[in-house]
This record gives C-alpha cells, structure tokens and sequence, in this order.
C-alpha cells in the first residue's frame, strides 16, 4: 500500500448536537493530534494505547490558547475502519468548536478528506467487504453532490466575484509572463519584477482580506465573546443592561461548554455580542478576588473582546492596575464610567500603562457614550476593512482552507522576487495559487492560461 | 498484385517525424522501409529556417538523448546558434539554431541511406492494407504491393493538400509538392476520423534587393553551443538575421486588400494555429499595434533567399510585393518565392494510444504533423517515439511511454492523446507542469537509460554519459565533503569573493547555494579540480535551486502514483455505476491507459476518480478470489 496524505473531517452530522467527532486517518494521524493536544500527566499521544480513550485538551499552538476539554481515541493501525492510523477527536458539539478543531488539524498538517474518502479508503484497504463496493461508490457519489450543493449554494454573488476577480488577474499575471518565456523574440513588453511584487502583494492583501472575514462571518454566526471585567461598584452592571437594552437585546441562557458559565447574547451596534460570566458581575462581587488571578486570565484568553471598567471617580487602585496589566496584551477597550461625577482619576496613569489602548468616556446610568463605544468595537472586529453588507464571508472550512494555501503561495512568490529568483519560478507558485483557487469554482483546466496568452498578445513568426 | 517486398515497419513520409521514426525502427533491429513522395525533399524543412526555440529547443535535446538523428544534424547544419531566455532561469533556457536547410536536408538523406536495414523508396501510398482491425502493408499508385507488420503515417501536411494564395487555390503539398490525396479515403474507410487544419508560410526574398543598412542585425552567440550531447563538431560560418517592423502604411495596404485575403473570404476551411498567425490575422486582430516585428532569415549558405519569419500570408502576390515594399530595407524587394496558405487532413489524435498506436487498428501507428501538431520539433518527437514503439511491437515488447514528469516528448503526447487538439498543436514550455525538472541541460541525465534500454544509445553517447553522470556526483560529493570554517582565513576569502563572512563552519554545498558564488568563483579561492562546463552547469543548478526542485519532485511524486494504476483495455464504462455522465462519456471515447491520465481528462472529477479507483479494487480481489 503507497503511504497516503493524512486526512481529516468532522465525522458526524452538522449541527449542534451533544458529541462531536473530528477523525484523521493516515500514516500521520498520531503525529498530527500530537501538536495539539495536552494530556495531563506529561504523556504524549504517541504513548498512549490504542483503542483506549484519553482524557485532555485541544488547544491552539499559535495562540496557546486553550480551545476545549476533549476525549480522544487512538485506532492504530490496521485495528481502524480504514486499516490506517486512526485518531478521533470526541468534543463538545457545537458547530464552533468542532470546526476550530478540524481548521487546527488542517494547519497541524492534515488534508481535508474528500467526500466519502474514509469509506474510500476503508474500502481500497480491504477494510470493507467486496459484496460492497456498489455501496462504497454509492457513499462517494452522493456525498460529492452533496458536498457539491452546498459549495455552489456558497458560490452566489460577492463572495465568487471576488474569487473570479483575483483568479483573473492571476491569469493575466501568469500569460505575461510565460508569453515572455515561450516567446521570448516576439514584442512582448517585459514585466519588471517590481510590477509582479506590486500585483502579488495587492493579490495577497486581498486574501488576508477573504481570510479576515472567515473570523468576521464567524463572528457574525456566534457572537463575539466579551468578557467586561472591573472593580465592584464601577458600574458594570448598569453597563451590562445597557448593553441588553440596547437595540432590542435577545436574551437566552445557553449552557456553554464549560460548567458555570452563562452566556448572554446582544445585538450591541451591528455587532452579535456573546457576554460572558455576566453572573458573576450581576453579583457585583470583585471577581479578580473570587475566582482568582489564574482563572481570570483564562476567562480573558477566550474573550474576543475586554470591556475594562473603571469609576472616574475614584482614583487608580492596585487592583485596577493588575487587571490593566493583564489586558495589555488583547483586544481591550476601556471604559471611564460615572463621567457624570467629578473627575477624580487620573487618565494619563492609564494612558502611560497602556499607551495602545482606545479610551472612551461613558455613562452606563445616563447611556452616554455608548455610540462611540459600539463604533470601537466595530471597527475591533472588522478592522475598518469589510463592509457589513457586501461582505464576501467566506465560513466554508474547504474555502478557508485553500485560501490558506494561496496566502502561502503568494508569500512564496514574494520571498522567491526577494531572494533574486527569475521569472519561471515565480510562476510555479502563481500557478498553485491559480489551480488553488479554480478548485473553488471547480475550474482548474491548464488551457485557459494558453488561450489568455494568445488573445493577450499578438504571437507568432 | 505485386508483391513488391516484406517489412517489419514501414513509414509513409519522410519528412522530420519519418526521418526518425524509420531511422529508430531500423536501428532497433526491424526491416524498415520509408516511403517518400520525392527522393530529393526527404527531411525539408518547407518553413522556417531554424530549429529550436522555447521548449521545441528542449524537445530535441530529449530526441537526442534517446539516440535520435535532429540534435547531431542540426549541429551539423547550423548556420547560427543561440541560447534564448538566459536571462529567465534555468528550466526555460532555450537552445535555437537557425540551420542550412539544403545541407541539413542531404545529411539527414545520407544517414538514412546508410542506415543498414533500412530501405528508402520514392512511392506514392494510395492505400493501407487492413485485416480485422490489424495492419498488413500499403498499396502504392502503381500498383506495388508491400506486406508490414506495422505502418508509420507520418503524412505531414500532405493529406488532401490544397494550397491557397490569393484567388489561386489547387491540390498540392508545400514547396510544389504532390499532395496525396487518395490515402484519406483509406484512411475514413477503416474508420478513422480526420481533421482539417490550416497552415501558412511568408515569402522568401532575395537578399540582394534587401537593404540591411536600415535593418537591426541580429547576431548569434559567440560562445558555441550543441544540441546533441555528443556532438563536439566546430561550428560553421555564423550568419546574422535582421529585424525590421511593418508601420501603419504596411497594415493600411492589407486592410485595403482584406476582401481578397482568403482567410477573410471563406476559402480557407481548416483551423489555423493561433500562435501563428498570418500578418493579415494579426493586423485585424491587434488593430491597436501600429507596428509588427519582423526577422529576415538566411535560409542557407549558398542561396540568396531569405525567409520574413513574421509576415505568413495567404494574400495575392500583387499585394504581398506591396505591403513588403512599405517595410524599412525592403522598399525595393523581389519575391522569389510568395507566401501562401496550405489546408491538409491529419488525424484526430484521441484515437491514438500513448503509444501513437490506433486504438482500433493494431500496428498502425501515426506521427507528426498528421497527428494534428505544427513543428519540425514536435513532428521528429513523435516520429521517434512512433518508430520505438513500432518496433517494440515487432518485437513484442511493451511500449515506451514518457511520463509527463520524465520529458517534453510525455507532455506533447499525452495532451495529444488526452485532451486532443483544436488547432495545430506546438509545444511551449507552460504547457510542462514540472518545468523545472524537464531542462534542456539535463535531458541525457533524464532519458539516457531509456535510450539505452531499448536499444537506440551506442556504447560511445552511453559512455560519455555515465562519466559525465559520476563526474557531477563526484563534485556534489566532495563540496558536501569539503567543510569551511570561520577562520581568518576563511573570512578573507569570503571577503574576496564579496560575500558575507561565515557565522558558524559550513560545507562548500552550504557556500554555493549563496546568489554572488559560483563553481569558478569557489575554485579560485578553495582548492576543487577543473570540470567541463557542463558538469559545472548540473552541479551549480543541483545546488541553487534545491528548494524548489524538491518542491516539484514531490508533486511529481504524488502524480506518479495515479500514473501506476493502470486500466483494462476492456472497461466498460457504461457499465460502471456512480460515474457522471460526462466522465462516463468521456472515459469511454478516450480509454485513458492509467487513472493519471484518466484525471487529466477534462470532466472526469476527482469523484470519478475515487470511483474508478474502487472499481480497480473490486476487480482485483475478485481476481485474486477466483
């Protein structure tokens, strides 16, 4: 048996259910996992028995940061369904989480499993019975339509001109500049360097733009966590209703995937806003003091967002100077309340700690500030680069995933422009961002590169 | 009947695709005829004078590699050498030649009449003999009979040839040929489906009514290069060209006369090749462009005329003499010969197997411009492969097939055989998806083996390939060997060599992957033997470029895997539920040999693929249960 790619998906049914599964298969499932899963007990995956489930958590490489508590299998070889290396990630069930999960065994170096490619695969490897192979072809059939379905109903509108868009500049780019090498005595006007660095850095903000609207149609979707923190007595409660009167708040309690923490949602400005551990500030009770340094610093690690109270009149405490120093670090915005009051706290000590952060005055009783607060965290969260309406939101994990790979294609191009290379190595990696990107529109085919060289320039002898 | 003789292989067409293909089947072993319209235009090269070019360049390297003839006779022949895109990287480096026609016409004649068991005859074929879907031998216009275990069609642009210049059209073949015109009857009686392409040439004119002075010369390189491998020849007397350019009153007569361009009366039914276009296809198309290039060629040592590569024409004399005379150095020029159009049938190549066999018809093999190509390069690579793999079969062996990842000649194959083509095919170098490996520096090192295994590589080109072969792993070896460390030393010579100093010790590899160093430049301060230029050239390539040539080796990697499944002959794709229906449609017309090639049919998607892939699977263990 050749050694093929490791792959991966989310095993069961969409939707939010109790349970969820992402499973890899392949000769490097173990190894995959292994780069982002914690056991406690200092073990690593590759020690543990297979066919014996592993308490621990999935977190984040790149951020550290903690994503859920989970139960994984390892199925090793040829003991699985597809006779390969097996690992099943067994996590909580929302959409949200199970498809962080699956984007980190994407960059942990899975490949995205073709529909049915499980069953393929179980099948190829003598897993499943010869009386089956009509149904094997029957599973990856109706799976690609349906996965077919669903990519085209994602293809409407903005979202597939703007892949069209980007994929016919790259054409342009690309015929330019095999025209100039498969004919290098016609009257092709050479393309300098410096034009192609021009276009493939326009090309690669665009898709950092498609990428950053993952995370805005994400937020969108589920909200964006907010955690508001501050000393009791600030205000953070009259800050919290406001918040949930403003603009009709929808309220639900939703048991979230950590014990204690309920969550309420809002429509604060636009923006879908998840707020966090409101019981405890409904309280009024100081929850640095009650939970703890350590188990605010992990609320703060799941927030997208930190709304930092403060009292204006009352001068800058200890306690306010460690919750400063904790927020440093994230996107925070602070917040002076009872502006109403005479002033007694002194701004510039906050604005020497942190230099960086928006400052904004308010009146939680009075409901002042409040529009300038809601237009800050809009442009936290769309960075001032989307426009609400025509955004080309791009929540498919296939569509994110390939636009990864050209982002890094076209960071190939520009490393390879400044290392000196010629023009026939940048064109291998303006190629892979093409074909990338066809895979998307489901056109791939070499010809239209030929045919662009041929109505884009007047050839021949 | 005349039983006029018995051949293993017989060749119907002795232009650049016949010439190696029978030269190939004879040196393999086979009794081997060619057929020639005319004795005296055997390999004629009836348009432009070079050979070579971006990725045409690359294919005769490739066809010298495996022991063919167009590399040597081009050395042999060339009148001026160049190598193109120096400044583009290594993998699109492109050797040209521009070439005597006449001399390298009488060598190619003289290898062929010297070749043993080769037999060259001037006949006219007017029908193949077919029994049951097999192929048994041609029968000529007079009558003669020959029997062949396999025939070559190598027809060029001579099927049902029609020339067309101006009003005038009549039946030929290029340069005042005959055309064959009974053999495509035969041909659509066994069931074979024929195209009609289009193709054109400029005028020659006479170099004596040029004035160069107001051209721009266009000389050859001075250092001298070879496209054999084995060729160590000195060079003839190195002949300019010249370039000129039409201007707005050139474009303005051919505007005038437009209603009498063929091309735009409907005279002309065949598809053309897009990539070259007659000049009145291109003034109408690029109406913007106030001005076209053009190059005048010397089309050999000994003649005065000259070939206006730029300026193809179906236009009527009268108005080629006009608008050439609006060209700066031409305002008083002689046609000695005109430009012209010429339609021809060839063959729709997606009957072909990867081995240029017909599906249908066993030992009928078709090569070259017949097969829906343009070029004297693409024709010879065909011919070659055609004539290997004719002789393969005689000899009832499998057939040699390139992959696309292994040369140029795979590339051109396959999207011959698996895509087809809608207008005479050329091969360029975007069409390679694994460029970077298929250079036209390491065609030997690629395809030497090969050669050597069926039989086309004599002990000396095999020789000198092994030595050329361990010197460059014998350099790679010792620079991986040979450890630099940061002595003071050390760092005045990397200061010599204006590069930065070391920071910690490396090898001479490490050093050569710096952009500023080079195998000359490290051998004036580090002690490394003298190698030829081109064991310098692969080490030096081998090192710079690593990344990105492992970075395609692995892709090549991944392609190759599909390429090894191979597929029955017998599938019966309608019979193969869950396929689509274009997929099954296609599947069925093409018959791809592998699921490699299967997936590079436009319309089979990687759904298909899977499909194809449990098929090949439930097949096998039904095989092994029986």
């Amino acid at each position: 048996m050749v050694q093929e790619d490791t792959i991966t998906a989310i095993a069961t049914a969409v939707g939010d259910g109790g349970i969820g599964i992402v499973r890899l298969s392949g000769a490097k499932a173990v190894e995959t996992v292994e780069k982002i899963f914690r056991v406690s007990g200092k073990k690593s995956l590759s020690q543990i028995k297979s066919h014996v489930v592993t308490y621990g958590h999935i977190f984040d490489p790149r951020l550290g940061e903690l994503v859920d508590e989970v139960l994984v299998v390892v199925m090793l070889a040829p003991r699985s369904y597809t006779k390969e290396d097996v690992v099943e990630i067994h996590c909580h069930g929302g959409a949200m989480t199970l498809r962080k999960i699956l984007d980190l065994t994407l960059k942990a170096g899975a490949r995205l499993a073709q529909p049915g490619e499980f069953t393929k695969r179980a099948f190829l490897n003598g897993r499943i019975d010869l009386s089956q192979a009509e149904a094997v072809i029957d599973v990856i059939r109706a799976k690609t339509d349906a996965s077919l379905k669903m990519s085209v109903g994602h293809l409407t509108g903005v979202f597939s001109e703007k892949v069209i868009g980007l994929r016919h500049e790259l054409l342009r780019l690309i015929a330019h500049l095999e025209a100039a090498i498969d004919f290098p005595e016609d009257d092709i006007d050479a393309i300098a360097t410096e034009d192609v660095a021009q276009s493939v850095t326009g090309l690669l903000s665009e898709v950092e733009n498609i990428l950053a609207t993952a995370q805005t149609g994400r937020i969108l979707r589920d909200g964006l966590k907010t955690v508001i923190i501050g000393k009791p007595n600030v205000g953070k409660s009259s800050l919290l209703n406001a918040l949930l009167r403003e603009k009709r708040a929808i309220v639900t309690e939703i048991p979230g995937t950590t014990r204690d923490i309920i969550e309420e949602y809002s429509n604060f400005g636009g923006v879908p806003l998840r707020i966090v551990d409101t019981a405890g500030i409904r309280e009024t009770t100081d929850i640095v003091e009650r939970i703890g340094v350590e188990k605010t610093w992990e609320m703060l690690d799941k927030a997208d967002i930190v709304l930092f109270i403060m009292d204006a009149s009352v001068p800058l405490s200890d306690d306010d100077r460690k919750i400063l120093a904790l927020i440093k670090s994230r996107k925070a915005i602070v917040l002076v309340n009872k502006t109403d009051l005479p002033e007694v706290l002194e701004r510039q000590q906050i604005i020497d700690l942190l230099p960086e952060k928006l400052i904004i005055n308010i009146s939680a009783l009075k409901e002042t500030g409040l529009d300038e607060l809601a237009q800050a965290i809009n442009q936290l969260v769309y960075s001032g680069q989307v426009e609400l309406n025509e955004a080309a939101f791009v929540n498919n994990v296939r569509h994110v995933d390939i636009f990864e790979d050209v982002k890094y294609s076209f960071c190939e191009v520009i490393n390879s422009i400044n290392a000196g290379m010629s023009p026939d190595f940048l064109v291998i990696d303006l190629r892979m961002a093409w074909q990338k990107l066809g895979e998307i529109t489901g056109e791939t085919v070499d010809d239209d590169i030929i045919d662009q060289i041929f109505s884009q320039f007047c050839i021949g002898k | 009947m005349f039983m006029a003789g018995n051949f293993d292989v017989i060749v119907i067409g002795a232009g650049h695709a016949g010439c190696e293909a029978a030269l190939a089947a004879a040196r393999m072993g086979c009794k081997t005829l060619l057929a020639t319209l005319n004795m005296d235009n055997i390999a004629m090269m009836p348009c432009n004078p070079a050979v070579g070019g971006p990725a045409k360049g690359h294919l005769v390297r490739e066809i010298d590699a495996l022991g063919g003839q167009m590399g040597l006779n081009t050395d042999k022949a060339c009148i001026q050498i160049r190598m193109l895109n120096t400044g583009k990287g290594p993998a699109v480096h492109a050797l040209r030649a521009q070439t005597d026609k006449k001399i390298y016409q009488s060598l190619m004649k003289e290898t062929l009449e010297n070749q043993q068991k080769l037999v060259v005859k001037q006949l006219l074929i007017e029908r193949l003999v077919i029994n049951d879907g097999q192929v048994c031998g041609i029968e000529t216009e007079n009558g003669e009979n020959y029997n062949a275990k396999t025939v070559i069609l190598a027809t060029g642009t001579y099927l049902r040839g029609r020339i067309i210049l101006g009003e005038l059209s009549y039946e030929g073949g290029p340069n005042g040929q005959r055309a064959a015109m009974n053999l495509s009857d035969s041909l659509i009686k066994n069931g074979i489906s024929l195209m009609r392409f289009k193709t054109g040439t400029p005028a020659r004119v006479d170099r004596n009514t040029v004035d160069f002075n107001k051209m721009r010369i266009q000389p050859g390189d001075e250092q001298n290069h070879k496209f054999s491998f084995i060729s160590d020849s000195d060079r003839r007397e190195q002949i300019p060209c010249w370039l000129t350019y039409t201007n707005i009153q050139t474009h303005q007569i051919i505007r005038d006369n437009l209603y009498r361009a063929p091309l735009y009366m409907g005279i002309i039914e065949g598809t053309g090749p897009r990539y070259c276009p007659s000049i009145e296809d291109k003034v109408v198309r690029f109406a913007e462009k106030e001005n076209h290039q053009l190059f005048v060629e010397p089309e050999g040592l000994n003649t005065t005329e000259m070939y206006v590569q730029g300026m193809s024409t179906s236009l009527p004399v009268e108005v080629q003499y006009a608008f050439l005379r609006t060209i700066p150095g031409l305002e008083q020029v002689e046609i000695m010969r005109p430009g012209y159009a010429i339609e021809y049938d060839c063959v729709d190549p997606l009957q072909l197997k990867p081995t240029l066999e017909f599906k249908n018809i066993t030992g009928l093999f078709s090569a070259g411009q017949a097969n829906g190509t343009s070029g004297y390069e693409e024709a010879a690579a065909q011919g070659l492969m055609a004539g290997i793999n004719a002789a393969l079969l005689v000899k009832n062996k499998p057939g040699l097939i390139l992959g696309r990842s292994e040369a140029y000649i795979g590339v051109l194959i396959d999207d011959l055989v698996t895509k087809g083509t809608t207008e005479p095919y050329r091969m360029m170098t975007s069409r390679a998806e694994y460029r970077l490996v298929l250079r036209q520096d390491n065609a030997d090192l690629r395809l030497t083996e090969k050669g050597r295994t069926i039989g086309l590589v004599d002990d000396y080109r095999y020789n000198r390939f092994i030595n050329k072969k361990e010197a460059i792993e014998s350099i790679l070896k010792l620079l991986a060997d040979t450890s630099v460390n940061p002595t003071p030393d050390n760092q005045a010579k990397m200061r010599a060599m204006n590069s930065a100093e070391l920071r910690t010790g490396c090898s001479l590899f490490d050093l050569m992957r710096r952009t500023e160093i080079n195998y000359t430049l490290l051998s004036s301060y580090f002690e490394l033997p003298d190698i030829p230029d081109e064991v310098r050239e692969q080490v030096e390539i081998t090192i710079k470029y690593e990344g990105y040539i492992q970075k395609q080796l692995l892709e090549v990697e991944r392609a190759v895997k599909l390429e090894a499944k191979l597929l029955p002959v017998n599938i019966d794709y309608d019979q193969l539920n869950g396929l689509a229906l274009e997929a099954r449609q296609k599947l069925g017309k093409i018959r791809p040999v592998s699921v490699g090639q299967a997936a590079r049919i436009s319309g089979v998607s990687p759904a298909d693929i899977s499909i194809l892939l449990v098929y090949l699977e439930q097949q096998r263990r039904m095989e092994t249960e029986k």
